[in-house]
């Protein structure tokens, strides 16, 4: 099987000026809107369902069905939200998208905000980076200059608002309901459900949250239709998607290619991994998914596949670590990640996060004692599970997955401290001077 | 407790194999409790909204009602139940058991394990918990969070970190219940805390209730933090005296001496809460001034003299003054001891001449009192209050003069849409709290629109004693209400006020609501006093005062009032310096000052009684701590004095009087027709001018609350406030101060602009510590002359 990209959502990211307007609609932009103004709202939600398309956030439910469940007898106003807060570590697939194309995001909007009957949608953007943030509030501006946001766009009698929102550098922002608090001025954390957001979400109002890239594949949907989407990808994971390599690869970057692809073939088209040396360990979706090893590599890259290895697609975001990566170094920081970013708001993820650390650099220094190993596994047991929204269950997944495959590995650190065991600078991708040089 | 809806949809549960019937939608952890389960739980609290943040409570769901369970445990305290759900709490699941022990385990990592030091050792839910639930060995070898401590979230709370396991009961307290989202969350992760605005303290009124909740020790108060030990406290169930909400209590005591106290559980009047001045402010008799003594005046100086010899004094002027004698109770006094004195007056000194309002009063009010209140009709509870759909403030400040009312009336207002109106001159902090519309409305305005308002059956008017000031203002409350068919209730400040209507201590009232205008009441009082009765009207408390300045009186009796608490306190000062007073206190103050003889009385905690609250709900004053020297009681001493004088009241005792009271019935007869008293026309002002608009502030220059001063230092600060327009008028616009005169002389207040304020009228504090408005003989509506103290003018 020879590895197929489909480009479609990165198709123009390499055109020059390619964020602009006019260069958007050169290439055929805004033309998807002027056909799901044909439609009926409700026609635009069937067809999105039918196309099986799944949010790319990370839960792969379906968006068509997310917007289905908008109770539009509800006299409140409703709202289209867009989560582009993305901070995980490994994943930099949407921020791209936001640099390179904001006007597909923004034809996305326009049509999922008239398909569920939202007239004001707010796009919330990871605060730290600042150049995206721009070019999508001057695509906005565009956007408005020409008739495409405000009243009565393009003549179909339908309103529309959108408002970019930087987030003020929380992780936990990337969960919906603690996204729709911190839009609301209040403190970034988890809200109770139910009621879930599409009844009772930004001021408690039935309220849609979607990944930017969810919403922008929604304008080739409708242009080119449910059943040309449908015919990409995998029986239950349909379409496309962008796959974001990163790591020991000679190419890193954004490979978009249907569902079904797999990680050797996503590999192949990185360029592999870097020369005299070879993949130890993956993460097939972000450092919240469970990590995978070369072991892996003929996986089917689609939410079934990898549910099926007890790990998941999550972002799609394939950090890839070659065999001088230390993995309690890794763990280690993806768990420091974890602590940081912690809300604070229950038990397990806030005191369980700030245990693992303290276990972990205790390994990582060569300072472990018989039986941590499994200490630090029935720790991870402790916490898991019984968290009040998901993001502690991704520092337990790195922790369980990691000693599972690599057992040996985190018993060296009894003795052996990680940056002895594998020196660190053999896996740097840059050296120092390196650095100095390009900074 | 759960909210039982009537015709509320109930369903089956089996919790650990126990089948229940829970309204639909009660949550788990309810429901538990409801077949007798207690799962362990640090967030959740009855009536605070669902958090789900502590994890504590995590329980087996084998069937959610749909013949799926779920693989995981979850939290009792956000699950709701459906019909034929399956539970198991940690008795009968292994998973629920471990899923607990791991959460409890989680919690202490970072805890401090200080119970030995910890002022809640010994009643910590986290303390119990882990010994029921926890595990016997740490497995945490790492380094614990730390935080420096204590930190101060107001001069009454402190707050130590390291212990606080994020419940966010105190915030969600102070957020949802009270409306005083001064304390929140701050940070994020391990270094999650609660924290304050800096500078701006938790200044709240019902502060104290967020220590109260707080599962472990990282909420103490100042007042007793370090100050006894749980298991060394003895505590009894009694009433609050500080107002009349009637809040239940829980005084706790050690050795003879009242270290705290507690929100009492009830759930029809103060629920789970109290306001800090409850739960503080019983401090006031313990200073060296407390008289534990019989005294006697000789020139200035004092002299302790003996029971018997300070009761021959008191005889011989009582015997001397025939009847020109006066009796001036209090609001203070509990029912029993109320009515002590109203009989001691009616047979003993065969005079009508007792009044308890100690505080600003006239005779309309004295008409309202005894017609519209007495007699214990249908009055309005709590609960009619949550269930009103509209509810009209007039001249009353909830938040300041009866805080429970104003929890429920915010309660109602969040959970059952309650309007409120308030008939103000402006929009004060309680009213914005519960999204009041104001009716802005000047002091001589309020009868008028107490008239203009609209009001329907499912109305209910709520009355403050400042009324009694406005003439006309009473009788248009009476009037609204025939005309209207809306329901009233007068909410007195004082816990005693209900009471003392009850007892007969006003001067046309005898107890039980007998008219001593109604030749057949007066009648059944007599067959059953077996004495006879005066039958002159008495005078009333203003008419004391001015006989007794005259030197017409001969012998004043008071109990427990306060000068600086009526609407002039020279005329009260005059009174006293013209005639023979017998006062009843329990500490030296400016009556006794004035006073020949003083007799010391038990305080409340030494002695039982009851307190009739607003609702005419009986709240029991139980004896919570038994001294060896103790003074007597009212009761006891006016016996004796009774006695001394050749009479008898029949009793000696609380209980006796209790007893006494008991065979009165209410008197069902008819009630006289007060005279309609008119409205005063709207003063005109000249420039310059401006009318008072006033009420007392829950903390106060009050007596009770001396000695709590971490309590007073959180008072809301001093200050007089005027409109913007009123301020330019009157030349204020740039003044941080106002001066404020009368005849008898000036006050100079801090000034804010209030731009929701009513124009032509000034608002101040009545007693405010150093700003007695009593001081310059000023009250609600009063006319003053008000001018900058930096202008020149001023300086004339």
């Amino acid at each position: 099987m020879t590895a197929t990209l489909a480009p479609v959502l990165t198709r123009n990211w390499g055109t020059d000026r390619s964020w602009t307007l006019e260069e958007y609609k050169a290439q055929g932009g805004y033309e998807a809107l002027s056909k799901a103004f044909a439609m009926k709202p409700e026609e635009v939600i069937s067809e999105v369902k039918d196309s099986g398309l799944r949010g790319r956030g990370g839960a792969g439910f379906p968006t068509g069905m997310k917007w289905s469940f908008v109770p539009q007898d509800n006299p409140k106003p409703k709202y289209l939200v867009v989560n582009g807060d993305e901070s995980e570590p490994g994943t930099c697939k949407d921020i791209p998208l936001l640099m390179a194309s904001p006007h597909t995001l923004i034809e996305g909007v326009i049509i999922s905000a008239y398909a569920i009957n939202a007239h004001t949608a707010f796009i919330y953007v990871r605060g730290e980076v600042v150049h995206p943030i721009r070019r999508m509030q001057r695509a906005i501006e565009e956007a408005y200059e020409a008739g495409l946001l405000g009243k009565n766009i393009l003549g179909s009698g339908f309103d529309l608002d959108v408002i970019v929102h930087a987030g003020a550098g929380a992780y936990i922002c990337g969960e919906e309901t603690a996204l729709l608090n911190s839009l609301e001025g209040l403190r970034g954390q988890p809200r109770l459900r139910p009621p879930f957001p599409a009844v009772a979400g930004l001021y408690q109002s039935p309220t849609v949250v979607n990944n930017v890239e969810s919403i922008a594949s929604v304008p080739s949907i409708i242009k080119y239709g449910k059943d040309w989407f449908a015919g990409m990808g995998t029986e239950k994971s349909q379409g496309f998607t962008i796959y974001s390599l990163s790591g020991h690869v000679r190419r890193p970057g954004q490979y978009e290619a249907p569902f079904g692809i797999t990680m050797r073939q996503l590999l192949t088209m990185a360029g592999g991994i870097r020369t005299g040396h070879e993949l130890k360990f993956f993460t097939p979706g972000g450092s919240s998914t469970p990590i995978l090893t070369a072991d892996h590599l003929d996986t089917v890259m689609d939410f079934e596949s990898l549910a099926g290895l007890g790990t998941m697609l999550g972002t799609k975001a394939m950090q890839v670590f070659d065999d001088t990566t230390s993995v309690i170094r890794t763990t280690l920081r993806w768990v420091e990640f974890y602590k940081h970013e912690s809300c604070g708001k229950c038990t397990p993820c806030r005191e369980g996060t700030w245990w693992l650390v303290q276990l972990l650099t205790k390994l990582e220094a060569g300072q472990g004692e018989e039986g941590d190993v499994d200490k630090l596994l029935n720790v991870a047991d402790t916490i898991t599970g019984k968290s009040f929204c998901p993001l502690v269950e991704g520092a337990v997944a790195c922790v369980t997955s990691a000693v599972k495959y690599f057992r040996e590995e985190f018993e060296i650190g009894y003795t052996t401290p990680a940056w002895e065991h594998l020196p660190y600078e053999k896996s740097a991708l840059f050296t120092i001077a390196d650095k100095e040089v390009r900074s | 407790m759960t909210e039982t809806v009537p015709m509320a949809e109930m369903v089956t549960v089996t919790i650990d194999g126990t089948m229940v019937q829970v309204p639909k939608g009660t949550l788990a952890i309810r429901a538990a409790e409801a077949a007798g389960i207690a799962i362990p739980r640090f967030c959740d609290h009855p009536l605070l909204d669902p958090a789900g943040a502590c994890r504590q409570c995590m329980i087996e769901i084998v069937d959610f009602g749909n013949g799926r369970g779920f693989p995981r445990p979850q939290p009792a305290c956000t699950t709701e139940t459906a019909e034929g759900m399956v539970l198991n709490t940690q008795e009968t699941s292994n998973a629920a058991a471990k899923a607990q022990a791991d959460i409890l385990e989680l919690l202490l990592i970072n805890h401090p394990l200080d119970c030995p030091v910890c002022d809640k050792g010994g009643e910590c839910p986290l303390q119990n918990q882990a010994m029921a639930q926890g595990r016997c060995e740490t497995r945490f070898e790492g380094t614990k969070r730390h935080f420096p401590k204590p930190i101060p979230l107001s001069e009454l709370l402190l707050l130590d970190r390291e212990r606080c396991v994020m419940c966010t009961r105190c915030t969600r307290f102070a957020d949802q219940i009270s409306g005083d989202p001064m304390i929140s969350l701050v940070e994020r992760g391990a270094k999650q805390q609660v924290g304050i605005y800096p500078e701006e303290p938790y200044d709240s009124y019902f502060s104290g209730n967020a220590v109260q909740i707080c599962p472990v020790g990282a909420l103490t108060s100042s007042d007793y933090r370090f100050s006894a030990r749980p298991f060394d406290l003895v505590s009894t169930v009694s009433t609050c005296e500080n107002c009349a909400a009637g809040c239940e209590i829980r005084v706790d005591a050690r050795r003879g001496e009242v270290k705290r106290r507690n929100a009492g559980e009830n759930p029809e009047v103060n629920e789970e809460w109290t306001c800090d001045r409850g739960r503080f402010g019983f401090v006031s008799n313990r200073g060296e001034d407390r008289i534990t003594k019989p005294m006697i005046r000789k020139g200035k100086k004092w002299e302790p003299i003996s029971w018997p010899e300070a009761l021959s004094i008191a005889v011989k002027a009582l015997r001397k003054a025939n009847d020109r004698v006066g009796v001036l109770t209090s609001g203070r006094l509990t029912l029993e001891t109320a009515y002590t004195y109203s009989k001691f007056a009616r047979t003993v000194l065969k005079t009508n001449s007792i009044d308890f309002r100690a505080r600003p009063s006239s005779s309309e009010e004295a008409d309202f009192l005894a017609t519209q209140v007495a007699g214990r009709k249908d009055s309005i509870t709590y609960a009619d209050l949550e269930k009103a759909k509209k509810v009209i403030l007039v001249a009353f400040e909830p938040e300041d003069e009866s805080p429970m009312v104003f929890l429920r009336l915010r309660k109602a207002v969040r959970k059952k849409g309650l309007q409120v109106e308030t008939l103000a001159p402006f929009m004060s902090r309680g009213s914005q709290k519960l999204g009041a519309t104001l009716t802005l409305t000047a002091p001589s305005e309020l009868p008028k629109a107490i008239e203009a308002s609209e009001a329907d059956a499912d109305t209910i008017i709520l009355v403050g004693e400042v009324l009694a000031q406005i003439p006309g203002g009473l009788t248009a409350v009476v009037d609204k209400v025939e005309a209207s068919s809306a329901k009233m209730v007068w909410i007195p400040r004082r816990a005693g006020e209900i009471g003392a209507i009850e007892a007969g201590c006003l001067p046309g009232l005898l107890p039980g609501g007998h008219p001593v205008s109604d030749t057949t009441a007066v009648k059944d009082l007599e067959a059953l006093w077996g004495t006879e009765l005066p039958t002159t009207q008495g005078l009333d408390a203003s008419e004391l005062l001015k006989k007794a300045a005259q030197g017409d009186l001969k012998v004043l009796i008071t109990a427990g009032i306060e000068a600086g608490d009526f609407r002039d306190s020279q005329e009260v000062i005059d009174a006293l310096e013209n005639t023979f007073v017998i006062s009843f206190e329990s500490r030296m103050s400016d009556v006794t000052k004035y006073a020949k003889v003083v007799f010391p009385v038990a305080l409340l905690e030494e002695t039982e009684g009851t307190f009739l609250n607003w609702e005419y709900r009986a709240g029991i004053v139980r004896q919570a701590i038994n001294q060896q020297r103790t003074p007597l009681t009212e009761i006891r001493i006016l016996a004796a004095l009774a006695e001394a004088l050749g009479s008898n009241l029949g009793f000696r005792t609380p209980m006796g009087a209790a007893d006494s009271l008991a065979e009165i019935p209410i008197w069902g007869g008819a009630k006289p027709t007060p005279d309609k008293v008119k409205a005063t026309e709207v003063p005109t002002l000249d420039k310059g001018q401006l009318v008072v608009s006033t009420w007392r502030e829950l903390l106060d220059d009050s007596r009770c609350l001396d000695g709590a001063d971490s309590l007073r230092a959180t008072s809301r600060p001093i200050a007089a406030k005027v409109s913007v327009g009123t301020a330019k008028d009157a030349g204020l616009e740039d003044a941080t101060t106002v001066r404020i005169a009368s005849e008898k002389g000036s006050l100079i207040l801090p000034l804010v602009l209030d731009p929701t304020m009513v124009d032509g009228v000034i608002w101040v504090p009545t007693r405010a510590k150093g700003h007695a408005l009593s001081s310059i003989g000023v009250g609600l509506g009063s006319t003053v002359a008000v001018d900058s103290p930096d202008s020149k003018e001023g300086e004339k």
